[in-house]
């Protein structure tokens, strides 16, 4: 199997899709000449000229609300935001037009498309350029949310996504890019909505989804050393939320521990809460905990920076208080 | 405004004339029908009259064929009806039944009928605007001679949806033509107390667009700017924008009253002298196109169909109880 970065990986979805379907066309800032802010993008131009990757102004309203218009009327435009923090200024062409189109149309109008580019923080961006915001497009019927948190996933998300009959979400980790890792060739599809182990044990899961699946893993590593056997369950898919697996794993470990870098007052944590204590009441030995991003904006120092994002030693405090241990 | 080809009647479209004069006469009943209907509760949420504006629609639709797709705003009933909408299916929408044109899911602000290029009644002021640029796209990279158009009213060309739109359309040379309906109240708010600039059509200039002036309450003249805005996209991919100036003569929404501290009835009144069906009416009667007998039968047509729409939309069934969760998602 090939190894991959996270990008090319995504690169490759994108590509394999344009080829496969025509209709498929990619149109966001700088997605064409220079390749990508993030370098997804890069040869897509000249592969597929450009008509098909397309170079927009800084308008993200306006593309966004064009790529709605477009997937009414028979493609299945691909939209990158340079990331999610501008896709603020697209919300209401989102939410209002994308997410609803095929309900307030009575069933006649579906919008196969997909909104992609990377969310959450990366390092000493501040404030505006750092934040995670999948539990507000989650939070909307209409639309589907996946982040994928691996190159394999990024690949096989991504082309399920471009093939959906819906509005995708599709949030890419800023700070995974570079991530390294085997991915399949040609035609690899991971279904949506089906959450993955990352790691198996028996004591406590730990739930995550995108950069904090890694997180998670690295205090599963040292859990381990201190006798308790933690499985890493990532989400991939936000909504629609796979609570069979998360359920199923809650049964096995009876502990749980969820961990997002968005903040904490209804976040994705909380939805999960929300199921798992009716799916899984009987088998809960303790309350569930959440840990999340620090509830304040993102601050540029980096220590202050760290402290506020999720970290193994923060995971491994919430695993031990579920655990009694503390 | 000068414009040396307004109110020329071609006598040899005497047909297409009448038809238009009963489209239009189908849109004021229509409205007035619905206002009744609503006025008794049979009608709920917002509900947006176009009476006075009918010209406009009815105009612009004629230029248009087969293929072709509009976005409309909220005070889309009339450019519903004039795509061929059935005027059951609209009135059963208003009503909220499972027979409506949206299946009783959309209302009088989602219209929607994929088989005649109705894609919508939309809420969000100038949301329709980028969404109508999308399908131009989509046109012209399916590589098909079709044709998008956008209406929304004045106010819109203060929202940035508008601007963002209009520079890709012109940036991109999209099949696009945007119609500015303008009425000149945004809600209860005067163009002049909400634009720097009052002349709509004035707006193209930062994109280096064509635009045109038509006289929003004379269909021939909204049809004649329509008409050189379309085959210019169709054949050149080159947006227009069009300030249709026209007037409507009911409150902003059925819950407003028709004139108030906005307004004053004696300016409605006098309005309600370019009447656009009036006008229309009499031009025709002027070069020998129209009688009063066939105004009659007219009449008499239109009314036999708004009341067969209200028997429609009346006996029709509400949406199974099931259709609440249908239609979230595709498969």
């Amino acid at each position: 199997m090939a190894i991959l970065t996270y990008r090319d990986a995504l690169n490759e979805a994108l590509a394999e899709e344009m080829e496969r379907d025509p209709s498929v066309f990619l149109m966001g800032e700088e997605v064409a000449v220079y390749q990508g802010a993030y370098k997804v993008s890069k040869g897509l131009l000249d592969r597929f000229g450009e008509d098909r990757v397309v170079d927009t102004p800084i308008t993200e309203l306006g593309f966004a609300g064009l790529g709605v218009g477009a997937a009414m009327t028979g493609t299945r435009p691909v939209i990158e935001f340079m990331t999610f923090n501008f896709a603020l200024l697209a919300i209401d062409q989102i939410v209002n037009s994308a997410a609803k189109m095929l309900y307030m149309s009575g069933g006649q109008i579906p919008i196969p498309m997909v909104f992609r580019g990377p969310g959450g923080a990366a390092l000493q961006l501040g404030a505006q350029h750092s934040q995670a915001f999948e539990s507000w497009y989650a939070n909307i019927p209409g639309l589907k949310v996946v982040m994928p948190a691996t190159p394999a996933d990024a690949k096989g998300l991504l082309k399920s996504s471009i093939r959906d009959n819906n509005p995708v979400i599709f949030i890419e980790g800023e700070m995974l890019y570079n991530m390294k890792g085997e991915v399949p060739e040609g035609e690899h599809l991971v279904p949506l909505g089906v959450a993955d182990i990352k790691r198996p044990g028996n004591d406590v899961t730990l739930v995550s989804h995108s950069k904090t699946v890694a997180v998670a893993l690295k205090a599963a590593e040292q859990l381990s050393a201190d006798g308790i056997d933690a499985e890493v369950i990532d989400l991939r898919t936000i909504r629609p939320l796979d609570i069979d697996a998360l359920t199923a794993s809650v049964k096995k470990t009876n502990r749980c521990v969820v961990v997002e870098e968005g903040w904490n007052f209804c976040g994705v944590g909380a939805q999960v809460v929300d199921d798992l204590q009716r799916t899984a009441f009987d088998y809960l030995d303790a309350p569930i905990l959440r840990v999340t991003g620090a509830d304040v904006p993102m601050p540029y120092n980096k220590q202050l920076e760290k402290a506020s994002k999720p970290s193994p030693d923060r995971i491994i405090d919430a695993v031990k208080r579920v655990s009694y241990q503390d | 405004m000068t414009n040396p080809n307004k109110n020329v009647v071609d006598s040899a479209r005497g047909d297409e004339y009448r038809d238009w004069l009963k489209q239009m006469t189908l849109i004021r009943r229509f409205e007035e029908a619905a206002g009744e209907a609503y006025a008794i509760g049979h009608i709920g949420g917002f509900c947006h009259l176009y009476v006075g504006q009918e010209a406009v629609a009815v105009g612009s639709n004629a230029a248009l064929k087969e293929g072709d797709v509009i976005m409309c705003s909220y005070r889309e009933h009339g450019h519903a009806l004039v795509r061929g909408v059935s005027a059951r299916a609209v009135m059963a929408e208003l009503f909220g039944k499972a027979t409506g044109c949206s299946a009783g899911k959309g209302g009088s602000m989602h219209m929607f009928d994929t088989t005649k290029g109705m894609l919508g009644g939309h809420g969000i002021v100038a949301g329709q605007i980028p969404l109508a640029t999308g399908a131009a796209f989509s046109f012209k990279y399916n590589k098909t001679d079709n044709v998008a158009v956008s209406y929304f009213g004045e106010a819109a060309v203060n929202n940035g949806a508008f601007h963002e739109a209009l520079n890709m359309a012109a940036l991109w040379n999209l099949p696009v033509v945007f119609i500015c309906e303008n009425n000149r109240y945004g809600m209860g708010t005067a163009l002049e107390r909400s634009h720097a600039v009052w002349n709509i059509h004035e707006r193209s200039c930062s994109y280096d667009m064509e635009s045109e002036i038509a006289d929003g309450m004379d269909v021939l003249d909204t049809n004649r700017v329509m008409s050189k805005a379309v085959e210019r996209a169709r054949k050149d991919g080159i947006p227009t924008l069009i300030e249709a100036r026209t007037y409507r003569f009911m409150g902003h929404s059925m819950s407003d009253p028709i004139h108030g501290h906005y307004r004053t009835k004696e300016e409605v009144e006098s309005q309600k002298e370019r009447d656009p069906l009036i006008t229309f009416a009499n031009q025709l009667k002027d070069a020998g196109l129209l009688t009063d007998e066939d105004i009659k039968q007219i009449e008499a047509s239109v009314a036999e169909e708004v009341a067969d729409a209200l028997t429609f939309a009346e006996e029709s069934d509400i949406p199974d109880a099931s259709a609440l969760f249908t239609d979230v998602y595709a498969d």
